[in-house]
């Protein structure tokens, strides 16, 4: 068709640009209990979290890769380094923030959007936070948007009293890799009652090659209140691949509202293999909006703990695989408290060869009377290279349960294609709204610039899927 | 503008369903092709759109003299050819606004611009006009539309879109009395010295609000005759039959073979 045109991924990625930038320190490159060791040592660590630190390596060890999904095999674990420090300190002034840096971020627009619409920001280079700031309205309110490692030390009993509480070590090998090794990270708390009309944001780069991310976020939110918070991420382009193996864990108490919004946009040398997982008290709701373009292979199943007898959980997420790319992404709903409700939409879109799989469970344990779970899973293949698996697990484990699970796989046919482009659109663009208005479940949830920006990439990837 | 086909012969996966069709439509005419069920009527408007499906085998299709056979569905859009169809797609997510604004902001030359406030009036008008409710700018491209809501969707669609050469495919199906009234006279009120009408229907009675200047009775993949008004008076009274007693035409011979009503019965 007319709109073909020669794509370069590695042209064509718009973040895929790197800066040169002198590291204050890092450790050499391979993971030994020396570099945990060291890594506890530069941030002036507490006993106890070196010790933690340790267990978990060890855990690290001892655990296999995921025996469903991607291949990992290939995962060097002594090619990685583990932890870059970009700068000495973070600072409150993008003034402050030494310029290789802060250009990137720049050019990233995070400055511009923080001034527009959002009541807080930190931003994370590597492996350490480098400019964090927030609204003076909102610490005056009480609350706490801090980087993981500020926090550590700032509010010692808070942070250990929720550390690995939603996410043991013992979870999953990429959980424990992070324990172990794990740096920066957003740290939130808000108090009861509060509500954070903006949102706040994090914003994660990875800028070397063959370097590992381990940032580790913890939100609690008190009874009542509610936050909305939005994480984006992006690296340079390099041949050999990075890793980011995050952990989030969540704490969303009586009645209180969170909602964590991401559009994960990795390049695709990154292996993106993440555990995010909530609690979620009496009356709770969590609500994950999770957005998968980018990243090699990734493996990603936001959870939902519903503990509290009328907690709500609900997961939005896209995955979108072109070529390279294997996601395998869906969510994970337990209902334990009575009365719980719990939703999953799920829409992947394969293209180019990628391979796109829902991968989610549904378990309603013994005490879980009256919940109900609803699940709606739709998958679209644009050509006939591309894949998708569906592999739902539900279990119902009490008489008085209730699962609604619904699933298509459908291809962009001939006779929707015809539709549009008798109407004057071309192939691609026919090909783009097809999707686009497969995707609208989703993009209307994101803030608006998120919304524009999904807008922006899934017409880059359509563009290059046609030919 | 002139559309003109010209010996045209169409298959479709290796059945031969147009057989030379010759037909000349210029703007502010109306022509309407009637017929049987299967005997190629939406086959020549999909062709003249240029749907993948079919092949042209011989003959052309020429828009202004100029032959459009290989041109793409989205190309022959652009040059004024248009097609409301009998089933129109539905297309979750996207809006009819979006939709539409796309479809004409497409057909804009480079420093052009859509005024939007004028497309937003004249796509409230439309959309009252055919009594398609308040919210169909924002509801998602005929989902969960009803039969007759996704015809008067496509007759809106050709009022934005301004074609030249325009194919209302069965328009009429799906439609009750009084909406087939709307419809009709909306189509109508479209008609113009710049816009070639080409209505495909079995029956009189969409005919009965949107007149014809010319009447094609096409059998077996062929224009067998071709009339004004007394034909359609004369289809709607004796059917199609005396057409093929007049013309000598007989069934076609690779119809496919029935086994007559319920054969499994008389064997128990």
């Amino acid at each position: 068709m007319s709109d073909k045109k020669d794509f370069d991924y590695n042209k064509d990625y718009k973040y895929g640009f790197k800066t040169e930038t002198k590291s204050i320190r890092e450790t050499k490159r391979g993971l030994s209990e020396a570099v945990v060791r060291e890594i506890s040592m530069i941030k002036e660590e507490p006993k106890w979290m070196l010790d933690v630190r340790l267990d978990a390596l060890k855990t690290f060890y001892e655990m296999k890769n995921p025996s469903w999904g991607p291949d990992l095999s290939e995962i060097d674990f002594n090619d990685i380094i583990y932890y870059i420090k970009p700068s000495n300190k973070v600072e409150k002034d993008w003034q402050d923030v030494p310029e290789e840096i802060k250009e990137t971020f720049n050019k990233l627009g995070i400055p511009e959007a923080e001034q527009k619409y959002l009541s807080g920001v930190t931003t994370q280079f590597e492996s350490e936070a480098v400019y964090h700031n927030t609204i003076k309205e909102l610490n005056d309110l009480g609350v706490i948007f801090l980087d993981t490692d500020s926090a550590l030390k700032e509010y010692p009993d808070l942070f250990k009293e929720y550390f690995t509480k939603a996410v043991p070590y013992k979870d999953n090998k990429y959980a424990a890799l992070n324990t172990a090794v794990w740096s920066g990270g957003s740290f939130i708390y808000v108090p009861k009652g509060v509500e954070i009309k903006k949102p706040l944001q994090s914003y994660f780069r990875i800028n070397s090659e063959r370097m590992g991310q381990f940032e580790r976020t913890m939100i609690i939110v008190d009874d009542e209140a509610t936050l909305n918070y939005v994480e984006g991420c992006t690296a340079p382009i390099y041949s050999n691949s990075s890793l980011h193996a995050a952990v989030v864990e969540i704490y969303v108490k009586k009645h209180a509202k969170c909602r964590y919004s991401t559009v994960q946009n990795w390049s695709t040398n990154i292996n993106n293999l993440v555990t995010k997982r909530s609690i979620v008290e009496d009356y709770g709701h969590m609500e994950w909006i999770d957005g998968n373009i980018g990243s090699g292979i990734n493996m990603k199943y936001p959870s939902c703990i519903l503990k509290g007898d009328y907690a709500k959980g609900t997961t939005i997420t896209i995955a979108f695989a072109g070529k390279n790319q294997y996601q395998d992404t869906g969510a994970k709903m337990i209902h334990i408290g009575k009365n719980t409700t719990s939703k999953v939409v799920s829409k992947s879109i394969a293209t180019r060869g990628g391979k796109v799989n829902y991968r989610g469970l549904v378990s309603q344990e013994g005490d879980a009377e009256n919940a109900k779970a609803t699940i709606e899973c739709d998958t679209i293949l644009i050509d006939r290279d591309s894949t998708s698996d569906t592999i739902p697990t539900n279990i119902v484990k009490n008489f008085k349960g209730q699962i609604e699970h619904e699933a298509t796989v459908s291809k962009v046919s001939d006779e929707e294609l015809f539709y549009l482009m008798s109407r004057g659109l071309s192939e691609v663009e026919a090909k783009e709204m097809i999707v686009m208005g497969f995707i609208e479940p989703f993009a209307r949830e994101l803030p608006m610039e998120y919304a524009v920006e999904l807008n922006q990439l899934i017409k880059l990837e359509m563009t290059d899927s046609i030919g | 503008m002139v559309l003109e086909f010209k010996d045209l012969f169409v298959s479709v996966e290796g059945n031969t369903i147009l057989k030379g069709i010759n037909l000349k439509v210029k703007t502010g005419e109306t022509h309407a092709i009637m017929g049987p069920n299967a005997t190629g009527k939406s086959t020549l408007a999909q062709v003249c759109m240029g749907h993948p499906k079919y092949n042209i085998e011989s003959g052309e299709i020429l828009l202004d003299g100029k032959v459009i056979n290989n041109k793409s569905v989205d190309e022959r859009a652009r040059m004024g050819i248009f097609l409301a169809m009998q089933n129109p797609i539905e297309v979750p997510g996207v809006t009819n606004f979006d939709f539409i604004k796309a479809a004409l902001q497409k057909r804009m030359k480079k420093d052009e611009h859509l005024r939007i406030g004028k497309f937003i009036l004249k796509f409230e008008a439309a959309s009252q006009a055919l009594d398609m409710g308040k919210g169909l700018a924002h509801r998602f491209l005929n989902q969960g539309f009803s039969g007759g809501e996704k015809k008067r969707n496509e007759i809106l669609q050709m009022e934005m879109l301004t074609p030249k050469f325009a194919f209302l495919d069965e328009i009429d199906s799906g439609l009750d009395v009084d909406a087939l009234k709307l419809v009709g006279e909306h189509v109508t009120k479209q008609k113009s010295a710049d816009l070639g009408l080409i209505l495909i229907t079995h029956y009189q009675r969409l005919l009965d609000y949107i007149e014809p200047d010319f009447v094609h009775i096409m059998i077996n993949g062929q224009i067998v005759k071709t009339g004004k008004n007394e034909l359609i008076t004369k289809i709607d009274q004796e059917g199609y039959e005396w057409v093929k007693t007049e013309l000598g035409i007989e069934e076609d011979e690779d119809k496919p073979y029935s086994l007559g009503n319920c054969p499994t019965k008389s064997l128990v």
